[in-house]
């Protein structure tokens, strides 16, 4: 489904501040595959996303999806086939528009006609969008006409990953997105995370910081550090590791102590 | 106080109220929705004055309202080029246009600094035949205004206008549900602009003149009608937000005609105006600013008890 092909990006190049955030990574995913990311702090996991949603243009290599050479695309068509979530819940939605219109907007994925631009939002649209709020039990769907920034984070990432996934997209990015959540709530988005792939057999790339996570989701788990792929585990061994053993390998693999401080806190 | 008051003049402030409401309508799009200060207003209603005033001078004065919107999506677009495509900084953007504007709109007139509409048809005077003496004027002002208003209230619920708002809101969203954000503040600066020289056509029928200083200042006055608007009626769903924005420009225009009522020189306005808007803009900090100070004194109040 994803082939990410030995790609490359440097960042401020020629400048006392060059720094090459990945070289020569390659990844390829296959349809349904389901893969938690971990890695040190600077390991180059948001630059892997990034890459692939377009943010930028990578230096070298290509990227790949459903079969489609998407390297130079520009970011907002990638977007029709890309859900992705960030850690911040900010950033999914705008805040000043009501629940309806941002979940209007997101639908727009789902369209190829311009005409559809000067369409309003249809009766038969509020009834689509109310029944799949009533999937997040929180309520949502009697606040319907409320502005998106009187939410709490938590429902607002909710949200979010609705949206992300109203037009259900080839690959789904999900960026340590319940990160910033207490943790009930945390696991609540989790929860509905897990049902969402599941049920449609999305493609789905997470970064966590938290190794219960990052063996207990998916079917396979990834390692990074400096821009490298250094683990890649699935099956058997994936089911046989531990926390302990995680952590070990990547002393092992990296040569050094793991330092993403949340990863740390998080033990 | 009934001398101030007249009838006459709250007409006339509602007249004027109503037309240059359409400029702050258009600030709306480009400032509130859009989060962009688009500084190329004052040349762009000097645009639609002037395109106005030239096509109603040839006998067609229906046609020169079309003629400036026409000029004024042109202007538009050429500020929004400037900054998706160009790469240039949106205020940058604004003033660039708004200084070529000067020689184009010189351009339009002629090479000449004023045109005068003595003496051939406006959309007033034809009105007047129909409707007869008194309220003519305000009726296609409030008129015109209404119809504007309707359909931008509706442009702005369909998806297109949802991406408009979502672009100003959210950058980040709008990329994430495929919409191309260069696009959508395209397509809001051409209507945003379109408003603004569609009014400074109405005023050039209006007031049958037009000359090449008549936009200076037009970005001020604008903001403040629409900040007036937005601190009296508040923020609200799109339709309020429409007639917070309307109203706010009728009752600068009252204020300003009370004001000249009272004597003051004709040459102050400009600055009666910008003390409006720094006093409109500047009062929800101050009140905030005001209850925190209160809060800091009763609390130093209460520590002094307690030592």
């Amino acid at each position: 489904m994803l082939d990410v092909i030995k790609i490359k990006k440097t960042f401020n190049p020629g400048t006392v501040n060059e720094k090459t955030a990945v070289s020569d990574l390659s990844l390829h995913l296959d349809a349904g595959d389901f893969v938690t990311i971990v890695g040190s702090n600077g390991a180059g996991k948001s630059t892997l996303f990034n890459a692939i949603t377009g943010q930028f243009y990578i230096d070298e290599g290509k990227i790949i999806l459903g079969g489609e050479d998407i390297t130079y695309k520009k970011r907002h068509l990638r977007s029709k086939q890309i859900g992705h979530l960030f850690q911040d819940p900010l950033r999914g939605t705008a805040p000043h528009m009501t629940i309806e219109e941002n979940m209007a907007l997101a639908y727009l994925r789902a369209s190829t006609s311009p005409i559809k631009f000067f369409s309003r939002i249809s009766n038969a649209d509020k009834k689509r969008f109310r029944e799949q709020l009533s999937l997040l039990n929180m309520g949502l769907e009697d606040r319907m006409k409320q502005p998106v920034g009187l939410l709490s984070g938590g429902q607002r990432q909710a949200l979010t990953l609705l949206m992300a996934t109203m037009v259900t997209p080839k690959l789904l990015l999900l960026d340590e997105h319940t990160a910033a959540l207490d943790p009930a709530t945390a696991e609540k988005v989790l929860e509905l995370t897990r049902n969402i792939i599941d049920e449609r057999k999305i493609t789905c790339l997470m970064v966590t910081h938290n190794m219960h996570q990052a063996l207990d989701l998916g079917n396979r788990t990834i390692m990074m550090d400096d821009g490298k792929i250094i683990l890649d585990i699935k099956g058997k061994e994936r089911d046989n590791m531990t926390i302990d053993d995680l952590v070990e390998q990547f002393r092992i693999n990296a040569g050094k102590r793991l330092d993403n401080d949340r990863i740390l806190m998080s033990q | 106080m009934s001398t101030i008051f007249t009838i006459s003049i709250l007409q006339s402030a509602l007249e004027l109220g109503c037309i240059y409401s359409l400029v702050a309508l258009a600030l709306f799009i480009s400032f509130s929705l859009l989060n962009i200060a688009d500084l190329s207003t004052d040349g762009c209603f000097t645009l639609g004055c002037a395109t106005g005033a030239m096509v109603t001078l040839s006998g067609h004065p229906f046609l020169a309202l079309f003629a400036a919107i026409a000029a004024g999506v042109c202007s538009g677009f050429v500020t929004a080029f400037l900054q998706t495509r160009m790469g240039i900084e949106s205020i940058l953007a604004g003033i660039i246009v708004n200084t070529g504007l000067y020689t184009i709109n010189i351009a339009v007139m002629g090479f000449s600094s004023v045109a005068n509409l003595f003496n051939c048809d406006t959309v007033f005077s034809i009105a007047k035949i129909y409707l007869g003496q008194g309220t003519y004027k305000l009726i296609v002002a409030a008129g015109i205004t209404i119809i504007v208003a309707i359909l931008l209230a509706l442009f702005l619920g369909t998806r297109l206008g949802m991406s408009i708002r979502a672009t100003g809101d959210n950058p980040d969203m709008v990329q994430a549900s495929s919409i191309n954000s260069a696009f959508t503040i395209t397509v809001g600066l051409c209507v945003a602009n379109s408003l603004t020289a569609l009014s400074g056509c109405l005023i050039a029928q209006y007031q049958k003149s037009c000359d090449i200083n008549i936009g200076t200042g037009m970005v001020t006055i604008a903001l403040a009608s629409l900040i007036i608007g937005e601190t009296l009626i508040g923020k609200g769903g799109m339709i309020r937000r429409v007639i917070g924005v309307i109203f706010g420009s009728c009752l600068y225009r009252f204020i300003v005609a009370v004001a000249l009522r009272l004597n003051v020189p004709a040459e102050c306005l400009k600055l009666v105006s910008a003390v409006i808007v720094a006093a409109a803009i500047a009062s929800p900090y101050l009140k905030e600013k005001a209850a925190f100070m209160a809060k800091v004194r009763l609390s130093k109040k209460g520590g002094d008890k307690n030592a």
